[in-house]
């Protein structure tokens, strides 16, 4: 059975508190926060039993919106946290959502050590590749020659690319999708959470205000027709040599993988020490 | 615990706290290597398993702060342990902590100097940074273990005072304290109190997880527990969503130091040692407190009339019993292993009152004759 948007927003959306809500018309966190919530929808997952950490940025802010267990963390941190949610109570789902500077830059040390540590959590990266919230200035995700408020004369360092950072880090599952992609973004989340062990999504999305206006790519259509003309499904991309890849980036499943992962290989520890033992 | 039956067992005081922390009913470590902490990480590592605890051992002590305020938040009694450049990275989490009302207990076991410092010497150079390390006006309980003793009982005061008020609590070790080994009877779970924090009872929709009381302290709901809600560090109203209402505000950060007031007499702990009839006397807290217990007797055995008044808690800084002793003695002594950090705090409570300090701050720590030879200037 098919359910309603309505029927979703009024199930999993604060509606009686904090809205109107902080983003500017058009922004592609909207659409993650759709697809999140029929992500969730389709797990079937109590809403007592999740809980949504997000670091500082606007993607930071999606939490407050959601009716689930919800933290807003410090800027980068959102995983330190989550990390320690999970492991109080590992029978919680536990899913984070964080911004591309939020996750890579002042985060990127947390970001790399949750993807080889392997607990079991979600981060769902919304890459909008700039700092949104504090006003446009460049990121780790900010491409080679791009415009930002701190990159006036146009950007001189490289980007990340998060999906395959994550990857070479160890995550157990990565995806990486877009705001154009919304259906697919659905069926990617999903699979992220329901994932034992550490699951990355990187979403790309449009910061049309803050970059797609010193970019050539001021209103949503266009920013979101720029991902429709740049992604390459993961299968197709594998077939095209480096330099028909330029300037492109592929979507799909990059990686799942089945390993250990921390909390059920530190459960095995406390059984063997003695712990749940009858006495 | 004055008269408790058990082996005596021969502790350092990093052991001691470990367990302090377990009685306390302490769940979750997290932390990172530093000396002159790590024998803390590595004793909760090897005990935290068998009590179906989780120690972890984070990427730096920015992860290890956040993971505690996490496990806090789903309702485990959490705690990490570092030393002076580990304790500047806690200080932004530190902060959410106290915003989001967060029980945990962070020590911090000072060495000298400050960047890497002087890494194996005792200091007390971070008294400030206990206090107002993380910015913004937060409220904070900031208590000094002075022996193995004390290193296990005022640990299980830090746990119990962070539950009661929701705060975290910064515990000050040094390395004196933290190297030492003294021989300490464990007493039973039984022996010792222990507070939890409150849970709400009400329905899950009247649930408002910032909502003022008598005390100042809300109930708080784990993640986990049918209670959903939000936690930020924006400034909250009292569903915890965020507000910039200037009347919402307020009366947010004045619950935030009222709570702390309300129980000042009861977080405000200190020991007096022969003051009663004393002329001068010496304020000391840690390691320095143990050399001037020394000095005190030594000084009543020549005809001094001295007295000790040891500081357990350091803020909220224990003005009455300060007050007190500056009224009564002709001069008091401070003591420090740093430029002079709770001196000034001394000071400030009688601006007429003669104040004396003693510094070191050569990595040494303060002998009982450095405090005789300065008691005998009185
Ligand atoms: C420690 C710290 N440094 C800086 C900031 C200021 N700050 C807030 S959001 C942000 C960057 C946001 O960019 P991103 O993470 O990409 O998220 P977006 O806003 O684009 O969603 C920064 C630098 C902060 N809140 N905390
Ligand atoms: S600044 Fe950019 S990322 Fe932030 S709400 Fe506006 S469009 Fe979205």
């Amino acid at each position: 059975m098919t359910v309603s948007m309505a029927q979703l927003r009024d199930k999993y959306l604060r509606h009686d508190k904090k809205f109107p809500h902080v983003w500017c018309p058009g922004c592609g966190i909207g659409i993650v926060l759709g697809s999140l919530i029929r992500a969730i929808d389709r797990l079937d997952l109590a809403k007592d039993d999740i809980v949504l950490a997000s670091g500082i940025g606007c993607s930071g802010r999606l939490p407050v919106y959601v009716d689930l267990n919800t933290v807003h963390t410090t800027h980068g941190r959102a995983l330190t946290f989550a990390t320690g949610v999970k492991l109080a109570r590992p029978e919680l789902t536990v899913i984070t959502v964080m911004g591309d500077g939020d996750a890579t830059a002042i985060g990127g040390n947390h970001f790399i050590h949750a993807a080889r540590r392997n607990l079991d959590l979600t981060a769902i990266i919304i890459n909008n590749q700039i700092y949104g919230m504090t006003g446009g200035q460049y990121s780790p995700a900010t491409p080679y020659g791009a415009y930002a408020t701190t990159a006036g004369y146009g950007h001189v360092e490289h980007a990340f690319s998060i999906a395959e950072l994550a990857v070479a880090a160890g995550a157990s599952f990565v995806a990486r999708g877009t705001v154009y992609h919304a259906a697919q973004l659905d069926g990617l989340i999903k699979k992220a959470v329901e994932k034992t062990g550490f699951s990355v999504v990187e979403v790309m999305s449009n910061c049309h205000v803050q970059f797609g206006r010193r970019n050539g790519m001021p209103d949503p259509v266009s920013m979101l027709n720029w991902f429709k003309d740049r992604a390459v499904p993961v299968g197709t991309a594998a077939d095209l040599s480096p330099g028909e890849l330029d300037g492109k980036f592929s979507i799909g499943v990059l990686a799942d993988v089945d390993k250990p992962n921390f909390h059920e290989e530190y459960r095995k520890i406390q059984e063997r020490a003695g712990a749940f033992r009858e006495t | 615990m004055k008269n408790a039956k058990g082996p005596v067992r021969l502790l350092q005081g990093n052991e001691a706290m470990v367990e302090g922390a377990l009685m306390a009913g302490c769940r979750f470590f997290a932390g990172y290597p530093i000396t002159p902490a790590s024998e803390i990480s590595e004793l909760m590592s090897q005990r935290l398993p068998a009590l179906g605890g989780t120690f972890i051992q984070m990427e730096d002590e920015i992860a290890s702060m956040g993971a505690v305020v996490g496990a806090s938040l789903a309702g485990v009694k959490a705690m990490t342990a570092t030393s002076g450049p580990g304790f500047s990275l806690m200080q932004e989490n530190i902060g959410f902590a106290a915003m989001t009302e967060v029980p945990c207990v962070v020590v911090d076991v000072m060495r000298g100097g400050m960047s890497t410092g002087l890494p194996t010497s005792p200091g007390q150079g971070d008294v400030m940074q206990a206090r107002w390390g993380t910015h913004g006006d937060h409220p904070v309980i900031v208590l000094a273990a002075s022996s193995v003793r004390d290193s296990f009982t005022i640990t299980i005061q830090a746990f119990n005072l962070a539950e009661k008020y929701r705060v975290p609590v910064i515990l000050l070790s040094d390395e004196i304290v933290a190297h030492t080994r003294e021989s300490l009877v464990l007493p039973s779970v039984h022996e010792v109190e222990v507070v939890n924090r409150i849970k709400p009872t009400s329905p899950p929709d009247w649930y408002k997880p910032y909502e003022d009381n008598s005390r100042g302290v809300p109930p708080m709901a784990a993640f986990g527990d049918g209670y959903r809600h939000h936690v930020t560090g924006l400034v909250h109203d009292t569903h915890g969503f965020p507000t910039e209402r200037p009347d919402e505000v307020k009366a947010f950060i004045n619950r935030q130091f009222r709570k702390i007031t309300h129980g000042a007499a009861e977080i405000q702990m200190t020991r007096r040692l022969l003051l009663d009839d004393a002329e001068v006397a010496v304020v000391a807290y840690g390691s320095v407190s143990r050399a001037v217990h020394r000095a005190v007797l030594r000084a009543r055995e020549n005809g001094i009339k001295a007295g000790l008044l040891q500081l357990i808690t350091l803020f909220p800084f224990p003005k009455k019993a300060v007050d007190a002793v500056l009224r009564q003695c002709r001069s008091v002594l401070v003591p420090e292993l740093n430029i002079g950090q709770i001196s000034r705090e001394v000071k400030r409570v009688n601006l007429t009152a003669k104040v004396v300090k003693y510094n070191r701050i050569d990595g040494l720590g303060i002998t009982p004759d450095e405090i005789y030879g300065e008691l005998m200037k009185l």
